[in-house]
């Protein structure tokens, strides 16, 4: 069975201004991501792949064409209804993991589903559930300052899982971890990828992260230059 | 999710005790200050009711025209008349009829000739009668130096050091030569029951208290009165209604045409005290406005720097879907219990450090000596109504606004550069 489309990038330009003039990031961007992906957008600095995720984040808009994430158009979006989307269908998964220093892991994981006001019985099933999938289920009264990097991200990880996102955006998630935790945390995402179908879009550059992608999108001044599928999401 | 805020709020150190503690102490000082402010000035402005002004005062007109040389010839008659019908009209004041004097003082030697004299200011007060309240208001017994209070007619009180520059003691007799309300010279013998010391250099010079009876008999003064002094039963000069009690009496009795129709004026209408008056809630006022205004800036800082420290929680929560609007409010909530805290604590040791001084007071009598205004010798704080939420202004909302402030930049950030950011 042919795996639905959920998110459809139609003729997209992306321009900055910078000072009178004006810089474009992306050109003429055309692609389309089905349910359960598990791909990367790759590329040099400067090569748009973060702009690029910007948008399919629904924390930037286009400049002109279309980005349809999950049936909604980015550039018609409202402030509000931008975070919404972000809220309840995407979750995010930083280079610097970005976790709450002074709360513990437990509260970290749970801090999207109070955002959603899932009440409290379901919460704490689902916080752990997530702390299971990676791993971490006798860290719950941790602090992340106590964690190494590799357990910081996996935290990371279960928080932007924890809601069941129909999609997980990540910004070169390995640039901070050494070889091993690298190969652990993809590990991870690429089970939970394949568990619960949750599509997975990655920006990177690391070889590691390339290794493990099941589509590379190559871009290269803001354009893309190669698009290998190299495992198919047909399950 | 109010949970969740209040548990970060509390872990968070930085977020909370440390601007907690910067309120409490800009509250505390904030209400120390206004308390300080108003016990000073309000302690002058008793002082100079309880010796000269009273909160109200009646005198005759023409009398009110020349009231700083003391013009015995231009006193009320029918005193006590005038004072039933006040007590009738204006119940919540209490009054005490006074006649201020000047003369000279002779202290005579064992063959009764002079020995020494000096210029005195002599105030007479009712010393006697058991429903007068004049000893404590003058609060003569603990200004007494040596002897006894006088407790018959013809004894006198001299100010200490004014007896000690006449050579005289409790037991000897003194001269008043004067002149009388009817411009005649006057002379009257009076008894030295006591010396005082009030620790006014103004007062401490030479001063001369006898009771009224004997002074009306020493300047022929019957049922007369140079003054009439009013003072509210709240112990406190309230000019908003000395002013009024003031209008309300001249309405009555003041007519354009006799020069010996009876004036009242408030203690704000008598010489400089008005501008006293007025200058003391203008400093009151500024000093509120001079911490109001610390605060603001302190706290501005604060929340400033603050905001700047929470750049990457405010960031991850944008990115994950919180609204602007929320994380926004969240803050200001956030404020509002800091401010909130601190102003209770900053206003409950405020408060109490006042009452120290309120208590104890200040000694000041060391820069007093000289001092040719009537100040008190020692400073104390006053506690009113204000100070129990004068700290909430700064406390509260220059918290609150500060924040309001720097979460401005929540508005303006752009989404599009969180993942940029969050990098860093």
């Amino acid at each position: 069975m042919e795996n639905k489309s959920i998110i459809s990038i139609s003729r997209l330009i992306k321009r900055f201004p910078m000072g009178k003039d004006e810089f474009t990031a992306l050109r003429d961007i055309s692609l389309t991501f089905t349910e359960g992906e598990f791909a990367g957008l790759i590329g040099p600095s400067g090569s748009g792949k973060t702009t690029l995720l910007n948008i399919i984040g629904s924390l930037d808009v286009p400049t002109e064409g279309e980005a349809l994430v999950l049936g909604r158009s980015i550039g018609k979006l409202t402030t509000r209804e931008a975070a919404r989307l972000r809220k309840e269908n995407i979750g995010f998964i930083f280079q610097s993991y970005n976790l709450l220093a002074v709360h513990t892991v437990y509260e970290n994981v749970e801090f999207p589903l109070l955002l959603l006001n899932i009440p409290s019985a379901g919460r704490h099933k689902m916080v752990m559930d997530a702390l299971e999938w990676v791993g971490l289920t006798d860290k719950v009264r941790s602090k992340p300052p106590q964690l190494s990097g590799g357990q910081c991200q996996r935290v990371a990880i279960a928080r932007a899982m924890v809601k069941k996102p129909s999609l997980v955006l990540a910004d070169e998630p390995t640039a901070n971890l050494d070889a091993d935790n690298s190969h652990h945390i993809l590990q991870t995402m690429e089970t939970l990828n394949r568990e619960l179908k949750t599509t997975f879009i990655f920006a990177t550059h690391d070889d590691k992260v390339i290794s493990y992608l099941h589509r590379k999108i190559f871009l290269l001044d803001g354009r893309v230059d190669k698009d290998e599928i190299i495992r198919s999401n047909k399950r | 999710m109010i949970k969740f805020l209040i548990k970060g709020l509390w872990r968070d150190k930085s977020r909370s005790r440390l601007p907690i503690i910067v309120v409490t102490i800009g509250v505390t000082l904030t209400v120390l200050m206004h308390a300080y402010i108003t016990g000073f000035m309000g302690d002058t402005i008793e002082m100079n009711a309880r010796f000269t002004n009273g909160h109200i005062k009646v005198m005759s007109a023409a009398y009110a025209e020349n009231m700083d040389q003391m013009p015995v010839d231009l006193a009320l008659m029918n005193v006590e008349e005038l004072i039933t019908s006040l007590r009738d009209g204006y119940p919540e004041t209490e009054w005490a009829a006074r006649i201020k004097f000047g003369g000279l003082i002779d202290a005579p030697d064992s063959r009764g000739e002079t020995r020494s004299q000096g210029p005195a200011i002599g105030f007479g007060i009712d010393l006697l009668s058991s429903q007068s309240r004049e000893t404590q208001r003058l609060n003569l017994e603990k200004a007494l130096r040596q002897g006894k209070m006088p407790s018959g007619p013809g004894e006198i009180l001299l100010s200490d050091a004014f007896a000690t520059k006449l050579k005289v003691a409790p037991g000897d007799t003194v001269t008043l030569i004067g002149s009388s309300m009817n411009g005649s010279m006057t002379m009257y013998n009076f008894i030295v029951a006591g010396t005082i010391s009030f620790g006014v250099e103004i007062m401490d010079r030479g001063t001369i208290i006898a009771d009224i009876s004997d002074v009306r008999m020493a300047l022929d003064m019957p049922d007369a009165a140079g003054e009439i002094l009013g003072f509210m039963n709240t112990g406190f000069y309230d000019n908003t209604k000395a002013l009024e009690i003031a209008g309300d009496f001249n309405r009555k009795y003041l007519t354009d045409t006799d020069e010996y129709d009876p004036v009242m004026k408030s203690l704000s209408q008598q010489g400089n005290m008005g501008q006293y008056v007025a200058m003391s809630e203008i400093w009151s006022m500024y000093v509120s406005l001079i911490f109001i205004f610390a605060m603001s800036l302190v706290l501005w800082n604060a929340g400033l720097l603050g905001g700047l420290r929470r750049y990457g929680e405010v960031g991850i929560r944008l990115a994950m879907g919180e609204e602007k609007g929320h994380v926004y409010r969240s803050m200001i909530w956030e404020s509002v219990i800091i401010g909130l805290v601190g102003s209770v604590l900053g206003t409950a040791l405020g408060i109490f450090f006042a009452w120290l001084i309120q208590t104890y007071g200040i000694n000041i009598s060391g820069m007093m000596r000289g001092a040719s205004v009537m100040l008190p010798d020692t400073i104390r704080a006053r506690i009113s109504p204000p100070d129990f939420y004068i700290g909430f202004i700064p406390g509260l909302i220059s918290t609150v606004l500060g924040t309001m402030l720097s979460g401005i930049g929540i508005y303006k950030r752009q989404t599009a550069r969180l993942f940029k950011e969050l990098e860093a």
